[in-house]
Order: C-alpha cells, then sequence, then structure tokens
C-alpha cells in the first residue's frame, strides 16, 4: 500500500496535464504561457501536455485580473477539474489584479474565489518562470496526494483583499 | 485452438501481458519522434505509464442513470475488444489460429471508434457529438479502403486465415495492399493529418472531453491497444519468412517498430486537414487505389 502511495506521488509529479484559462488577461501572459510550451523550451520533457478538457487537468493554469463576467466561469472550470489539482496564477493581475487594481468591472485577485497554490509574478513573466511554477505546483500536488485537503477549500474573502 | 490457448493468448501473449508494455513503448515511441523531429529531448521513456497510473489516482465525477452506467462500459468495451485484436496476431508462427480469424481481428479493431463515437453522444456534451459526428464520417469513408485493401489481399491468395497469409509469399498485389493499409492507419489511430474527431484544443477533446480519471486511462490504454493491433496487422502482412521462430518473431517487432515511427514522422510533418479535405481525399484517391486493387485480385482468383 505504502509503495503504491509512492509510485502514485511519483506519477502525479511526472505527469501534469494543464489546462488555461484566461479570465480576462490583456494576452500578454496568454502569449508567454504558449510560447512556453513551444519547442524552444520542451515542456514534454516534465511530462506536460496541454489538454483541451478542464475534465483532463491536473494543473490549472489562470491568467488576468478575472473580470466580473468572468468569476463565476472560473469557479465552474475549477469544479469541473477532478482531484487532486493545483492552481498556478500566472503574471501579476491574478495576484494582486496588477495596473487595473479599483477597476469597477473586476472581482479580483483570483484568491478571493479559487485556491491558488503558486503565484508566478511578472508582467508577464518569462516562460521559464513559468515553467517553473508549474514543475513546482507539480510537486504540491504529489504531496497532496497523500494529504487530501478538505472537500470544500475555505475562502476568506478579507484574507486576500490587501490593497482594497 | 483450446480454450486453455484461447486465454493464454488472450491474457499472456501477444494478449494483454505484452500488449500492454508495448502499448505504452509505441505511444512513447510516438512522442519521442515527434519530439527529435521538433528538435527537442520529448518525454521520459516512462511517461505513458506515469501518465496511465496518474490517471487511475484521480477522481471521477458521479454520474447518474443509465446515461453513467453506458460512459462508463464504452471505455471498458474498447479496451476488451483491442486487445482481443492483439491477441489475434500470429506473432510466433504455428501458433494456431482458425480459419477466419481474419475477419474476426477486423471486427474487433472496428469496436474501439465504434465506442469512441458512442462514448461522445452518450456523454451528452457538444463537442463530444461533434468529434463523435467526425469519427463517424471519417470511419465512414476510411473503412472502405482500409476493407477492400485486405479483402483483396485474402481473395488473391485464397485464405482468411492470419496465419497462412502470413506464411504466403508476398505478391505485388500484397504490397498495393500494404500500401493501401498504410494509407488508412493515420485515421484509424487519430494522428496528424486526420486527427480530426479527437482535434485537440479546437473542440476542447471531442468524444472524450467528459471523460476524466480511470475511464480516461482506459480510453488512452486502447488507444495504445490500437497502435499495436494495427502495426502488427500491417507487419503480419509484411514481414519476411523466417524459419527459426525468434527471428520471424524479432522481424514482425521491427516492422510493427518501423510502422509506428513512419506515422510519427507523418504526423509530426503534416498539419489537422478539415473534415471535407479529409473525407475527399478517401474518397478520390484511395478508394480508386483500393478498387483496382480488388479488381486485379478478383482476375487474378478467376484466372488461377
Amino acid at each position: 500500500m505504502k509503495l503504491w502511495k509512492r509510485l502514485m506521488c511519483t506519477c502525479r509529479r511526472r505527469s501534469p496535464w494543464l489546462f488555461h484559462m484566461n479570465s480576462g488577461s490583456c494576452n500578454g501572459c496568454d502569449i508567454e504561457f504558449v510560447a512556453a510550451l513551444t519547442p524552444r523550451y520542451d515542456a514534454e520533457q516534465l511530462g506536460v501536455l496541454l489538454q483541451g478538457s478542464p475534465r483532463h487537468a491536473d494543473i490549472l493554469c489562470v491568467t488576468g485580473p478575472v473580470t466580473r463576467k468572468a468569476a463565476d466561469a472560473i469557479k465552474t472550470v475549477y469544479a469541473q477539474a477532478p482531484g487532486p489539482k493545483a492552481v498556478v496564477a500566472i503574471g501579476s493581475c491574478p495576484a494582486t489584479t496588477n495596473v487595473f487594481i479599483e477597476s469597477r468591472t473586476l472581482e479580483g485577485p483570483l484568491g478571493r474565489h479559487i485556491p491558488v497554490d503558486v503565484f508566478v509574478p511578472g508582467c508577464p513573466p518569462r516562460p521559464d518562470a513559468i515553467l517553473q511554477g508549474v514543475a513546482k505546483a507539480a510537486a504540491i500536488l504529489a504531496e497532496r496526494a497523500d494529504h487530501p485537503p478538505a472537500a470544500a477549500p475555505v475562502i476568506k474573502p478579507d484574507a486576500v483583499e490587501v490593497q482594497r | 485452438m483450446s480454450l486453455t490457448t484461447a486465454l493464454a493468448r488472450l491474457l499472456i501473449f501477444p494478449g494483454l501481458l505484452f500488449a500492454v508494455p508495448a502499448a505504452w513503448f509505441f505511444l512513447w515511441v510516438e512522442r519521442k519522434a515527434v519530439a527529435l523531429m521538433q528538435g527537442r529531448i520529448g518525454p521520459p521513456f516512462m511517461q505513458p505509464f506515469y501518465d496511465f497510473i496518474k490517471l487511475l489516482g484521480k477522481d471521477v465525477p458521479v454520474r447518474e442513470g443509465i446515461g453513467g452506467l453506458l460512459m462508463k462500459a464504452w471505455p471498458l468495451l474498447a479496451v476488451s475488444s483491442a486487445a482481443g485484436a492483439v491477441a489475434l496476431l500470429p506473432v510466433l508462427p504455428a501458433q494456431g489460429g482458425f480459419q477466419g480469424d481474419l475477419i474476426l481481428l477486423l471486427a474487433l479493431l472496428e469496436v474501439p471508434s465504434m465506442c469512441i463515437i458512442a462514448a461522445g453522444f452518450s456523454s451528452r456534451s457538444i463537442f463530444g457529438e461533434i468529434g463523435s459526428a467526425r469519427e463517424a464520417v471519417l470511419s465512414v469513408s476510411y473503412n472502405i479502403v482500409f476493407l477492400l485493401a485486405i479483402l483483396s489481399i485474402a481473395v488473391s491468395q485464397h485464405t482468411f486465415r492470419l496465419e497462412a497469409l502470413a506464411g504466403l509469399p508476398a505478391t505485388p498485389l500484397r504490397w498495393l495492399g500494404v500500401a493501401a493499409l498504410l494509407a488508412c492507419l493515420p485515421a484509424k489511430l487519430h494522428i496528424n493529418p486526420f486527427s480530426l474527431p479527437n482535434a485537440e484544443q479546437e473542440i476542447y477533446a471531442g468524444p472524450m472531453t467528459e471523460y476524466a480519471g480511470h475511464e480516461l486511462a482506459m480510453w488512452e490504454l486502447a488507444h495504445g491497444l490500437e497502435w499495436v493491433a494495427a502495426t502488427g496487422l500491417v507487419a503480419t502482412l509484411a514481414a519476411p519468412r523466417f524459419a527459426l521462430w525468434w527471428l520471424a518473431a524479432l522481424a514482425f517487432v521491427a516492422l510493427s517498430f518501423a510502422v509506428v515511427l513512419l506515422l510519427a514522422v507523418l504526423a509530426s510533418a503534416t498539419a489537422r486537414l478539415a473534415i471535407d479535405t479529409t473525407v475527399r481525399f478517401y474518397w478520390h484517391c484511395t478508394l480508386i487505389f483500393a478498387v483496382l486493387a480488388i479488381s486485379s485480385a478478383l482476375i487474378m482468383r478467376f484466372r488461377s
């Protein structure tokens, strides 16, 4: 049983499948994210595959400051991804809402809606940094295999609302 | 063939115990070859195994009612029929087999694709339905060529028994049939330029959109087994004859490997075609080819 758990841990770390979500990003981070998957950076060495369906994904890569329209969609897609799963917030927008701060059309940052495991800061971040973030998220995911979190993660809105 | 040998062939060699690692190996070879063609290192050797085990450990969304049961059943049916198709391959000579096992092999090879069509429609996802419709159209167009090619080989050599076919010397007509088979394989295995049903990103994941966890793992496995069965069929028809059994087995494996490499190179060198172009390709170009093959096979048969 212990051996099976260790095997599962390794397999989760070595096979992160990604799903890319845009929550109202300016497209800068999306371009860098796609660049990280090109042959030049060869993410497949880490076992990374970009998947078309959130049902197949282990790691959700979210860009953008979470607009009012995108907030519900993000929660839906997060619920559609089967556990265990991890979330990587790409760029400064999902972390702090960046230059769009105090905009009326935003419901960000991302941490108010879904639990975020890794933040990759930058405007936009470099592809290497995104890959490092994905690798870190895969390691977190593997650790989580043995210690599953509570069924519904509790998000405190005021805990992450720093600047408001 | 007695029950014991049949079970041994299904479960041990060339069935599940041999075919599952072979399926993972072929999936890796395909991904690695594409990576090398693009000038990168590519996935580690164990990658398909890691993916499979990881998928086994993932949650599966709860589905209720008959639709949920059906969605559970399709991947299992696909895996078992693909494994059955592999078990029929005459890897080792003098292994048995029966008259008409070629027909059974063709039928079993067809079941996974029907399962994919049914799975997409029973998932009730719009993307699944688009993918299934594409798979149905595609399988109607390539299957005529596929079946005519095999039929021309079988008719010209007077047998529907795989082992007898493998033992007979190759004729020019047989090479024509093998070439037609090779033209159908990219569509049968859903790789570029005919990766229309699963069309990654374009229609999310096609018929697999709603699948997760161990059900998705079964689909991956069925896909790998299809690779083994389809390339094995070509290898059976094209492998040279050897008196030594281990040399024959080696030739079989080497030829399957060569077919996988060829298909991977084709996949990495091309982009996805549109559905109408694909259907036109099969109906216009390869159908003429296949009709020529079968008519010459019939003429040869009546002359001899």
